[in-house]
């Protein structure tokens, strides 16, 4: 079997360029991941900034520094400038594509390609069907527990392709048509003004006893908690994942991975790990409770209350 | 979760309660409980029998007490819809008694929900009725209630026979005032 | 509004009545339906298959055999929904329910997963597909790869669309289109929400279940505020007097550094109410109008379902449609247009 894999999934909030570039440039020159996703997954009104601009000098660098460039597809696909970015990003044959939705489906069905995060593969049928339409590699949604990982990891050797789970960073939660950031400013998504710039990690959601709950991120809703399961990649490492991703924020990207690429060669510990997270700033506590079929905002096994 | 209260006051259902509810409650007033628990016990054996998909339906809440408790009346009824030994009994306000869930509100608006006629979403949407414990075994209970065909209160009517049949007047003077809810 | 290529003034001449598809959570609200003029109900049975596995509510495959009979005798169809996530290793229970659905001979199986999709297509291929509002098709693409793939003969639309949009992916897709027309208004997009699953640990795409009332808790403070909440976190709370709502995620209060005051961060309580767009659907490509509400009470089906019916005889006959009895059953009395109308909603 190959080496387990560390990767750097999309990047979902909306820097500036220059920041996103310098980002990426950095991942490319300093972090030990071993693939990088591109492509901007969650609004279309952002990719004149970065992806039209920028995305190819980026993954350059990236394919330099010997990483694999994969491009992300947009999650959420409902206006014709959505159709025809993930039509585009579909039909250029530099990177190979992951598919966020039906409609890239309908694009790279019959051509190699991944699935993504935001396309729900919940059982072997499923992943049966699309291996036999050419996914190669599927990174599973966040919230499935442990158990149905095993099974779709059991089936995915059988079927030869790669399974990968988040393990790193706020999760998505939900999608809608509706862009939040641009309701909470009093706005509509069409005169957002690129509101959600201001956020580079997603904008609080409090409730109103002040509990930290939700995080918005455009038309996306993410976790409050970031997902750390530093404590579950031995037992994800057995069923057979064959990459963990690290979903990006605004702290320091490249000592995170390299945390993580450590405790997958076993050079630390996972209370090294938890321990590195904290002293970076990571919003504590963080939260597993996905894989143990608990309430996703929990952390398993390491005892706290909110 | 036992013995959680739930009251409101001044909500806005309190005026839309006619005249009769209030005068049976004023007329069940005097009444001791021991002259009401008999007749309770059989109404919710034959209910029970004749009705057992109601009890089908309710699952695991089988085994969750229920208090019901209607504002004009002076004393509050807790139910256990347990297929082998349902109870249904009368309690007075004062005695503290413990329940799984709790519903309560003006007799109208759970006479109407009873009867099959009226949407209790929209009850309680606008705070009309109230639920305290569990949630879902009230939520439960009021799914599994309207799938009963026809109305149980029909049944009591027809259980009670001949001694209920001025029961039975009441019963359609009041539905004539429920369109006005 | 015509977009339609030879959009005709008279629309009862050039278009067919649209079929009225109406829930049934029991077989006491399926006979109200069906009562009511349904020209189809909707059902799931009682386990996780299906997205409002609530408790109390829908079929055992007995209940549901000895349903549909009274469906068919008064010509009204039958579907079932099979439109939660198959999830491993237990994706059997998934296959079953296909399975049920064809040896009752349902009209249609509603499904939302490529796994659940695929299993119908290829064991029972004479069995008619509806593809789930949870299979979250909101572009030509992707209903076009569902077609194509497992021979989806309907879409249900997500509530997310204009009808102008609308209209142009019905010029593009090789099916039939449902829309939603009345009832509870879904904020977040169907088959991708894992809110629930983060409060509570059980799952809307898994489990069927949509912030569950086993983990609800009302309590009250010595002002008479009313505090809703949903497994630890508080959803919202309502001042004495204020009318209160179910705790739902997305359509809770909450605050943020942008606002002074705790507000509606997804959508206010409200329901979707379509009854003065109706024609404009139509005439969209639209051909079943679908009404939300499974959870919902027999008489709420009854006077829904009998408004809806006479609003679209009237139309067919060219009448105004007059739906104002409708506003009570609405969520909190208030009702929208969602995103139908305008894209500003967006």
């Amino acid at each position: 079997m190959a080496a387990t894999q560390l990767t750097m999934g999309p990047l979902i909030f909306h820097w500036p360029a220059e920041k996103k570039r310098d980002f990426w440039f950095r991942i490319a020159d300093e972090a030990p991941v071993d693939v990088a996703y591109l492509g901007e997954t969650i609004c279309s009104k952002r990719t004149p900034f970065f992806d039209d601009r920028h995305l190819h000098e980026v993954a350059q660098r990236l394919k330099r520094a010997g990483k694999k460039v994969v491009w992300s597809t947009l999650s959420q696909v409902t206006i014709k400038r959505d159709r025809k970015i993930v039509g585009d990003t579909c039909t250029q044959k530099e990177y190979e594509v992951e598919a966020n939705d039906a409609s890239a489906l309908w694009h790279v069905s019959g051509t190699p390609h991944r699935i993504g995060q935001a396309l729900n593969v919940y059982n072997e049928q499923a992943m049966s069907f699309l291996a036999a339409k050419g996914a190669t590699h599927f990174c599973l949604a966040a919230e499935l527990p442990a158990q149905s990982i095993e099974a779709l990891c059991i089936k995915a050797n059988e079927l030869g392709v790669t399974i990968e789970v988040q393990v790193f960073g706020r999760v998505s939660l939900a999608l809608s048509a509706r862009c939040y950031h641009a309701r909470a400013h009093k706005r509509t998504k069409d005169s957002c003004l690129f509101v959600c710039e201001n956020d580079p990690d997603g904008m609080d959601l409090n409730t109103r006893s002040k509990i930290p709950f939700l995080s918005i991120n455009g038309i996306q809703t993410l976790s409050h908690r970031y997902i750390n399961l530093s404590a579950e990649m031995e037992a994800l490492k057995e069923m057979g994942v064959g990459a963990f991703r690290l979903s990006p924020h605004s702290s320091d990207m490249v000592a995170i991975a390299k945390i993580y690429r450590a405790l997958l060669d076993n050079k630390t510990s996972c209370d090294e790990v938890d321990h590195s997270l904290e002293e970076l700033g990571i919003p504590q506590p963080m939260a597993n409770g996905f894989f143990h079929r608990q309430p996703g905002f929990e952390m398993v096994g390491k005892g706290e209350a909110i | 979760m036992l013995k959680q209260s739930n009251t409101y006051t001044n909500h806005p259902a309190a005026e839309k309660t006619t005249r009769v509810p209030k005068l049976i409650g004023i007329a069940l007033a005097p009444v001791p409980l021991v002259l009401i628990q008999p007749v309770l016990a059989r109404l919710v054996r034959d209910i029970a029998t004749r009705r057992s998909e109601l009890f089908e339906r309710l699952g695991p809440h089988t085994k969750t007490f229920f208090m019901i408790d209607v504002d004009e009346l002076p004393f509050v009824l807790r139910l256990l819809p347990d297929p082998k030994g349902p109870k249904l009994t009368a309690h007075r306000r004062r005695e503290n008694i413990e329940f799984g869930a709790s519903i309560s509100g003006p007799f109208m608006t759970l006479f109407t929900i009873i009867d099959g006629n009226s949407d209790s979403d929209a009850m309680f949407f606008s705070r009309d009725i109230r639920i305290g414990g569990n949630t879902e075994a009230a939520v439960c209970l009021r799914n599994a209630m309207d799938d009963l065909e026809g109305s149980i209160i029909d049944d009591v009517l027809d259980i009670g026979g001949v001694a209920f049949a001025p029961l039975r007047l009441v019963m359609a003077h009041l539905r004539s005032k429920e369109n006005t809810i | 509004m015509s977009a339609q290529k030879s959009a005709p003034h008279e629309l009862d001449k050039a278009f067919a009545a649209p079929e009225l598809v109406c829930p049934a959570g029991t077989p006491a609200a399926l006979r109200a339906a069906v009562d009511a003029g349904a020209d189809a109900v909707y059902c799931g049975l009682t386990n996780a298959t299906n997205a409002r596995n609530f408790p109390g509510l829908n079929f055992s495959v007995q209940a549901l055999e000895a349903s549909i009979p009274y469906a068919r005798e008064r010509g009204t169809k039958v579907l079932l929904a099979v439109n939660s996530f198959a999830t491993a290793p237990g994706s059997a229970m998934w296959r079953e329910a296909v399975d049920i659905g064809a040896r009752l001979k349902v009209d249609a199986i509603i499904v939302a997963d490529i796994g659940v999709a695929q299993y119908a297509s290829e064991t029972h291929p004479d069995l008619r597909l509806h593809l789930s509002v949870q299979a979250g098709a909101s572009s030509p693409e992707a209903i076009r790869f569902y077609c194509q793939e497992f021979g989806v003969k309907r879409v249900v639309l997500p509530r997310i669309l204009t009808v102008p949009e609308i209209s142009a992916i019905h010029r593009e897709i090789p099916c039939e289109i449902e829309a939603f027309v009345f009832g509870n208004i879904g904020m977040m997009s169907e088959g991708r929400c894992s809110l629930t699953n983060y409060v509570t640990g059980l799952s809307t795409n898994m489990d069927g279940i949509c912030s569950p009332a086993s983990e609800v808790k009302y309590a009250e403070d010595e002002k008479g505020n009313l505090s809703a909440k949903l497994g630890n976190y508080e959803i919202d709370c309502f001042e004495k007097g204020e009318s209160a709502g179910y705790p739902t995620i997305c359509k809770g209060r909450y605050l943020t550094p942008a606002r002074k005051e705790a507000y509606y961060a997804f959508e206010e309580p409200i329901s979707l109410n379509l009854s003065s767009l109706l024609p404009e659907l139509i005439k969209a490509g639209v051909t079943a109008f679908k009404i939300e509400g499974r959870q919902r009470s027999r008489s709420y089906v009854k006077s829904v379902v009998s408004a809806y019916r006479a609003a679209v005889d009237n139309i067919m006959e060219g009448n105004e449609p007059d739906l104002s009895t409708l506003i009570s059953l609405t969520e909190g009395g208030k009702q929208t247009q969602g995103a139908f109308k305008s894209k500003k909603w967006r």
